[in-house]
This record gives C-alpha cells, structure tokens and sequence, in this order.
C-alpha cells in the first residue's frame, strides 16, 4: 500500500512500543504498568477476561485517552499528547466493538468516507463537482471498489449501511478502516456476534490484508481459537495488568493465563 | 412505465456516481427548471411577488439550514441574525459602492454571514444538541440587538429600516420601487438555481462525507482523521452563507425594505420549521418545506372561500384565517406521524415505488 512517512520500517522492526502505560479514571485504574511492543507486519492479539483494559488500551493507542503515565511510540517517533484525528492521519485506523458506521451513508459512501483523508481537491473544485475534484471522486473510487470486491461486498455497495446485517456491516467497517490504507489496523472484537462461517470469512480477510499489504493488525477477541490461529503473538492482560506475552503456544501454556481464565483453586 | 432504470448501463465511475443517475430525473430537473422560468413570462404580478419569489428565497435559507442542521446534524436557532447579517452587510456594501453591480454585492454580502457563523460555530465543537442550539441563541439575540443598537449599519437611517436603493443591470432596474415582480423573480430564480447546483455539487462530495460522517457518528468520523472543529466550522461557515444571500434577498428584493425585527427569532424557528417538514439532509427536502409552510396558506386563502361559498357558508377572512393555521397545524402533525423524514423521504419512497411500477417490488 502505501510507504511509511517516517523511517522506513521492515518486517518484525518494532512499529509501536508500549511503555509502562498507566491509565486512571480518578481512582479507577484502567490499565497499570503496562509495556509491550507491535512489530511491522505481525498480527498482534490483545487478550484478556473482560474488564481487563483491552479497549482501554487500543484507547490510549489512537488518541481517544492520553496515558496518565508512560508514554507510546509510534514508528520511532515518541508520541505527543494526541488526538484521534491525528493518531488517524498517522496511519492508525480502528474498528469498534459496538459498530460505529455512518448509517446513512451507502456501503460506497461508507468506505469512500474512509478514504477523506487522502483526498486533496480544494473547496473550489469541489463546489463545482468538475476538474481535479472529479478526478480524484473516481481515482478514489476506483481504490474503494477494489475494497469492495477483496471483502465480497459488491452486492451491497450502494445499500445504506444502516440495514445490513450485523455481519456485513463488520466487513464493510474493515472495509472503512482498509480505505485508509492504515501502517497499524486496529479491531476490537472482529468476530464478536458471529457466527462460525462469518468468523471464518472475517479470519480470511484478516490474514489476506496482512498478508498482502503488509498491513500490521492488533486485535482483540475473545475467541481463543481465532486468537490462536491468527496472531503471531499475544499479549494477556488481566485487572490493567500485563501478565503473558509470547507466542500462541507460550501464552497458551503459561500458567498465569490459565489461571486468569479457569480461575484458581484456593 | 416511463420511469425505469433498465437499459440505463452506467460504463464508467462518472457517470456512476452523478448527482443525476436517471435519465428520466435528468429530464425531469430540466423540465422543472424550464418551466420556472416560462413562469416569469406566464404567472401574473401576484404570483410572482407574493409566492414565487419568497418561496424560492425562503427555500435557499432552509437549504442553508439544511447543511447546518440536516446534513452536519448541529441544531441552530441563529437562521433568522445570520440572515439579518447578509442582508445588512450588502446594504452596507451597495451605499458605499453603488458603481458596482449589486448582484456581486449580494453574492458578497453572503461571505460576511459565513464569517460572522462560523465565529459562533466555535462552541460546536464543545456542545451538541439542544445546548448548541442555546448557544447559537445567542447568536440570534446579540445580532438582533447589533441590528437595533448599531445606526452605523443603517447609514444612520432616523427610521432605522434598511430600504432598496434603485440598481440596475444593464439598464434594466433589478431592485428598488422601479424593479417589476418580473426581473426580480428571475434574479432570484437564477441565484436559487445557481446556489442549488453548487450545495448540490458539495454534499454529494468529499466535503458532504465529511458532515454527514460527523452527524451520524462523530467518534468514528475523527478516526477517520476527519478533524471536527474545520469540518463543523466549515458546514457552519456554508450554511451562514446560503442564509445570508437569502436574507439580502428578502430584504431587498422581496420586501424592497426592512427592519431588524424581520430577522427576529420566529424566522428562524420557521426555517427550521421547513428543513424538518421538509426532510433534514435532503436538498430537494428544503423546497418541499418551504412550499408546505409557505405556499399552503397562501392556497388555502384562496381555496377555502371559494370551495365554502357554493355551500351557501360565507365565513369572515378572520374565519379563514383561524381555518388556515388549523388545517396547516394539523397537515404537519399528519406529515411527521406519516414520514418522521419529512417529505424529501416521501418523495423518494415514492420513486422507489414509481421504478418497478406496476408490480409492488
């Protein structure tokens, strides 16, 4: 897709560090302590029972929440105090747990919106809809209906996104968030609600896109079958705390985790 | 039977995504636009002056409204001072320079209004709902007030009233007691048209993705990297724009003279009367609207009497009066219970059916 803006980052560098993380509401802590790091290319999994501060973490991550302590760097550069607006033209793009669509906007308008920020033509072109502004309407489009047919969505491009199933409109939010052809994909409960063959399409995209395109992906999701078959390697976190990170079957095996979700005999 | 989509095979992304995809509603727009214009040369003095031409003024205000409230989804009470803003700002602009043509001024006197809008679009960015609709309250009573307290703007008029001077457009008089209901509904029909096609051009490109994007789900449209504050300044600055250019065009070439109280609050609450009736987010919903709370009344006043009398009722005109607030009441309460989105859905839902016509689906 697209080459980074800052250094330029191969496969397994380190694309955003985590470190010491600590997040508070008043006296609720959301997240303590907490470090780890996403490489380029990797599909990183965020895990952990619920209430653990995953979304709180993806949170900090683009911009919605600014640490209390610690710091985050992204693509080498430390990060400022920022918003979500800049955390985007950054490269980070994001799913939500709950859809977030624009429900009234058609599938095309949908991912087209997703792709505002790399459009360029002034206010001028575009009052009279002519000249660069038509162009770049089309060059657009035609990146977005290549979105559109990698998640098999042709059928609905111009249906409005408020009356798709739940299942479609979890691809067509993968598909706003692809538009922006982000350095670092950010989902938060990708399969959350579906079944197994929408797990199992939703599984392939996600593997095609970081395969393809290189794209880095950090996921939640409570599914551990998914979890483990995807990522490259996981990070549990449990009460705002890091308590695994490693491979799938390092995680798998670490006794922490298990007992973060069996429980423990006391 | 005449209105199909078949056989209409798009080849390319332009043609795709045209504000027009139909050849059918290509026609028809042109049709429409045809014939208001032949209503210039047929319609007589009191069809032009007392109807089309405040509907047509009164439609480009609720289109500015329209992006403001419909597409960007900030409510705003401040329609009638930003109105009042254009209409003050190019009466200033035409006393001080009379030698030039007044239809630059109007379009001008429209930037005043967006500058003066997007300064109390600022708290938009804090504020949703309700408490912006307070704010820009604000707006509408300090404006008022400048209207009332500032002689400056009215050239120190002892009457307070702004008046339109005579102007001409190549010898013929556009504005002023000389202008005839004719040249003017023409000027306003081709600025109407003219603004139509660029807010048309606007909402249905990036920068209308953008508003609509932060209506319908603002978290998400900002990690879309869509900054809010320029966005909504943006849709606030547009809106004030169309209100100004209507609100000089009310003044002077409606009324031909005014005072500040024509900008009062109730014009605002009837704008936003208008964009709901007429369907929020839609362009075509802002003249729907504008023709049920404006033309309605005005039809009813001629209807009601003379489908009453062959009855043998005569009722007094205060009679109508009362008959035509309570038939229009009732007709909007019907219309919102019917379609909560307004008539531009009516009217869509009513394509839709027309499309596959005569079978049901």
């Amino acid at each position: 897709m697209r080459a980074p803006d800052h250094p330029i980052l191969s496969k397994g560098d380190v694309l955003l560090a985590v470190e010491n993380v600590s997040l508070g509401f008043g006296g609720v802590k959301a997240l303590t302590d907490v470090s780890f790091d996403i490489r380029k290319s990797e599909i990183r999994a965020i895990i952990g029972p619920n209430g653990a501060g995953k979304t709180s973490m993806l949170n900090c991550i683009n911009g919605f929440y600014y640490p209390t302590q610690g710091q985050i760097t992204f693509k080498g550069v430390k990060r400022p105090k920022m918003r979500p607006f800049e955390a985007a033209r950054g490269g980070i793009a994001r799913t939500f747990q709950n859809v977030a669509l624009f429900k009234s906007m058609s599938t095309l308008d949908n991912i087209m919106a997703g792709r505002s920020i790399r459009m360029r033509s002034n206010f001028f072109w575009q009052l009279f809809r002519h000249g660069p502004a038509l162009k770049e309407e089309v060059e657009h489009r035609r990146f977005v209906e290549e979105i559109i047919d990698f998640l098999e969505i042709q059928h609905i491009r111009k249906t409005p996104v408020g009356r798709l199933p739940y299942g479609l409109q979890k691809r067509v939010e993968l598909g706003r968030a692809l538009a922006m052809e982000p350095d670092l994909l950010l989902l938060d409960e990708p399969m959350a609600g579906m079944n197994l063959e929408e797990k199992e399409d939703m599984s392939r995209f996600i593997l095609e896109v970081n395969q393809q395109y290189g794209t880095t992906i950090a996921l939640i999701e409570h599914d551990m079958g998914v979890v483990m078959d995807l990522s490259d390697r996981v990070v549990v976190l449990e009460y705002g705390r890091k308590i695994a990170d490693g491979t799938p079957d390092e995680v798998k095996r670490d006794q922490r985790v298990i007992d973060a979700y069996l429980g423990v005999a006391h | 039977m005449f209105y199909r989509e078949a056989g209409q095979f798009k080849t390319n992304y332009v043609s795709d995504s045209a504000i027009f995809p139909l050849r059918e509603d290509r026609i028809g727009i042109g049709l429409i636009i045809a014939a208001a214009y032949a209503l210039a040369f047929l319609g007589n003095d009191f069809l032009l002056q007392a109807v089309m031409i405040p509907f047509l003024i009164f439609s480009l205000a609720s289109i500015g409204l329209n992006i403001l409230t419909g597409y960007t989804g900030l409510l705003s009470l401040g329609t009638g001072a930003f109105m009042g803003v254009g209409a003050y700002a190019c009466y200033k602009l035409m006393t001080a320079f009379p030698d030039v043509n007044v239809i630059v001024w109007i379009f001008v006197s429209g930037f005043f209004s967006a500058a003066i809008g997007a300064l109390f679009g600022l708290p938009s960015l804090r504020i949703k709902g309700f408490y912006l609709a307070v704010a820009t309250l604000a707006a509408q009573f300090f404006l008022q007030w400048c209207f009332i307290r500032i002689p400056w703007l009215v050239n120190y008029n002892v009457s307070g009233a702004l008046d339109a001077p005579l102007r001409t457009f190549f010898g013929v008089p556009i504005m002023g007691p000389n202008a005839t209901p004719q040249t003017r509904y023409l000027l306003v029909l081709t600025i109407v048209i003219l603004l139509t096609w660029l807010a048309s051009n606007l909402v249905h490109g990036r920068i209308g993705r953008m508003w609509i994007a932060i209506r319908d789900m603002d978290l998400a449209a900002e990690l879309m990297g869509i900054r809010p504050l320029q966005t909504k300044l943006l849709a606030f600055a547009v809106s004030s724009y169309y209100c100004g250019v209507a609100g000089a065009l009310l003044v002077f070439l409606w009324y031909g003279g005014a005072e500040y109280d024509v900008f009062n609050i109730n014009q605002s609450f009837f704008i936003l009367f208008m964009v709901i009736i007429g369907g929020l987010g839609s362009l075509i919903g802002s003249f729907f609207g504008a023709a049920l709370i404006f033309i309605l009344p005005i039809v009813l006043g001629i209807v009601l009497p003379a489908v009453l009398s062959p009855f043998g009722i005569s009722v007094g005109s205060d009679t109508i009066e009362h008959l035509r607030f309570m038939i229009v009441g009732a007709l909007i309460i019907f219309f919102l219970i019917v379609e909560p989105h307004g008539l531009a859905r009516l009217w869509q839902i009513g394509k839709q059916k027309l499309l596959v016509w005569p079978f049901p689906y």
